[in-house]
């Protein structure tokens, strides 16, 4: 299992600022190892955010977001104490999701 | 039993399920583009990835900023935000001209969510970058060049 995300979400205006770091390692699959194999890609494909549970955000990413990727959008209508939730999945299907409280 | 003839029930029945989902507006047009999306992602250079994302030929947008620095420094973290000022923005999208897959990431904009994304990306060299937006299903780019003095790729 993937190490969790540092989730951080604030309103202001009514507008929530949420910025996502990943731990994930986003190989491209051009770099090759010290014995000259191609190392394969893995990288995440595609993240989701949500406000109390409802959608409003999806990413289709490839390899070339950088290493522990980082995510920041904005969701409109949002509060103090609404849940913020961010998944994502990589392109070998596994996947992390964690939540946050907007402050 | 005719097995082809199951599957390809099975296949109408799917196909027919989707439609009626887009017709009660579970799924939004912009979602059903994840297969394209997929061949974007495969296709290098601009003009190939805008005719697999179906924005061949897209007008120049003022309403799209890119903000990004002019020179990064390290190309394997260049920090990049798209905000489209467009009304109803569906998806937006980032290009590095140079990168050996143009396509760094596509955003759905669903409803709830403000078109202005930040992200963090990885350029093998000094490129161009387009950003391209879908709004009111059309689509439109803004480009910027970044200058890359150390690389990204390879290693």
């Amino acid at each position: 299992m993937a190490d969790p995300m540092k989730i951080r979400a604030v309103v202001r205006n009514g507008v929530a600022d949420v910025r996502v770091l990943m731990a994930h390692e986003m190989e491209t699959g051009q770099r090759k190892d010290s014995s000259g194999k191609l190392v394969p890609a893995w990288y995440i494909s595609e993240v989701t955010g949500a406000l109390n549970g409802k959608q409003v955000l999806k990413a289709y990413w490839g390899p070339a977001i950088s290493k522990n990727p980082y995510l920041q959008f904005k969701v409109k209508g949002a509060k103090a104490g609404d849940k913020i939730t961010v998944s994502w999945v990589d392109n070998k299907g596994e996947k992390r999701t964690d939540e946050a409280t907007a402050s | 039993m005719n097995r082809n003839r199951r599957t390809s029930l099975q296949v109408a029945g799917s196909a027919g399920l989707y439609g009626a989902l887009l017709a009660i507006g579970l799924l939004r047009p912009g979602q059903a583009s994840a297969q394209s999306l997929e061949q974007a992602f495969k296709t290098a250079g601009i003009a190939e990835t805008l005719k697999a994302l179906g924005a061949a030929g897209a007008p120049e947008s003022k309403d799209i900023v890119i903000n990004a620095p002019d020179i990064a420094e390290n190309g394997a973290v260049v920090p990049v935000g798209i905000r489209s000022g467009l009304a109803n923005t569906q998806m937006m999208a980032l290009l590095v001209e140079k990168n050996p897959s143009a396509l760094a990431g596509a955003y759905d904009i669903l409803d709830g969510a403000e078109a202005d994304v930040n992200m963090r990306i990885k350029m093998g060299q000094t490129s161009d970058v387009f950003a391209v937006v879908k709004a009111d299903g059309k689509f439109y780019v803004a480009k910027k060049e970044i200058k890359v003095t150390l690389g990204g790729c390879g290693g």
